[in-house]
């Protein structure tokens, strides 16, 4: 499998680390009720197809939020998580 | 007061060498690592030019000029070496690496060849050019590589790494000679 950084283009797997759901990033307010944060930490789909999850490219550091499908295998690309979440 | 006995990362390996590679360490005096702070990265480019006429290297390049070089080093991150760096003070994070790396030179007509059995990336010069560097792995351990010249890169980790890096490069280069 080959993963893609941003900063550093196409790269074999064994260069990246996966982490998980990209819906890490939209962290609730802290003020929020405690069911928005349960479903935040706890509530993930289960997609077959288009994804968006969490890698980090060991090597220079990147964390990416990586667009793949989990059906083909096909890894579409991927953004820097500081680009998607400033 | 005890003596302490100053020893560079590799003393005591290197130099080595096996068919047609050599492998030397290269001694680096003054290295740090600069970080510029969100935002400031074009400032310290235009600091680092005019203390050491190099600027702040793009994404997996280098930048040099005599005997000052910055290489890329990560996201946001370049190690600066063989300069005396002009104040950075809120611009950017700055931190002294120059024991805290091990470098080594490997050179000959085969470097290409014990690269490509330890770093999963294409290193030939048709992709991997002069001023190009690139972070990755030297098998199991992640490391810095550079292109030095047509026929030499540099190998850079971390200085706990130094004797593992050796044993790396020893070990592929021998198997490649075996070859012929």
């Amino acid at each position: 499998m080959r993963v893609v950084c941003p900063h550093c283009g196409e790269r074999d797997r064994r260069e990246f680390t996966y982490q998980g759901a990209a819906e890490i990033l939209d962290r609730p307010a802290p003020e929020v009720e405690n069911d928005a944060w349960a479903d935040y930490l706890h509530l993930r789909e289960n997609p077959a197809g288009e994804t968006r999850d969490m890698w980090y490219h060991d090597p220079c550091g990147a964390w990416i939020v990586m667009h793949r499908d989990t059906v083909s295998h096909a890894v579409h690309g991927g953004e820097l998580a500081s680009e998607v979440r400033k | 007061m005890a003596n302490l006995v100053a020893r560079t990362a590799c003393e005591g390996f290197l130099p080595v060498t096996i068919g047609s590679v050599s492998l030397s360490e290269v001694v680096i005096e003054k290295m740090a690592s600069v970080a510029p702070f969100k935002g400031k990265e074009g400032a310290v480019s235009t600091a680092l030019k005019e203390a050491c006429d190099i600027a702040f290297p793009a994404p997996n390049r280098t930048t040099s000029k005599g005997g000052a070089r910055a290489i890329w080093a990560g996201q946001g991150r370049a190690n600066v070496i063989g300069c005396d760096l002009p104040d950075l003070a809120g611009l950017a994070a700055v931190t002294d690496q120059a024991d805290g790396v091990a470098a080594v030179k490997i050179e000959g007509d085969a470097a290409e060849a014990v690269l490509a059995r330890l770093v999963p990336l294409d290193l030939r010069a048709a992709s991997f050019k002069r001023g190009h560097t690139a972070r990755s792995l030297v098998n199991h351990m992640t490391a810095s590589i550079t292109r030095l010249g047509p026929k030499s890169f540099e190998v850079m980790v971390m200085r706990s790494m130094a004797q593992t890096l050796v044993h790396e490069l020893t070990e592929a280069a021998e198997g490649v000679a075996a070859r012929g």
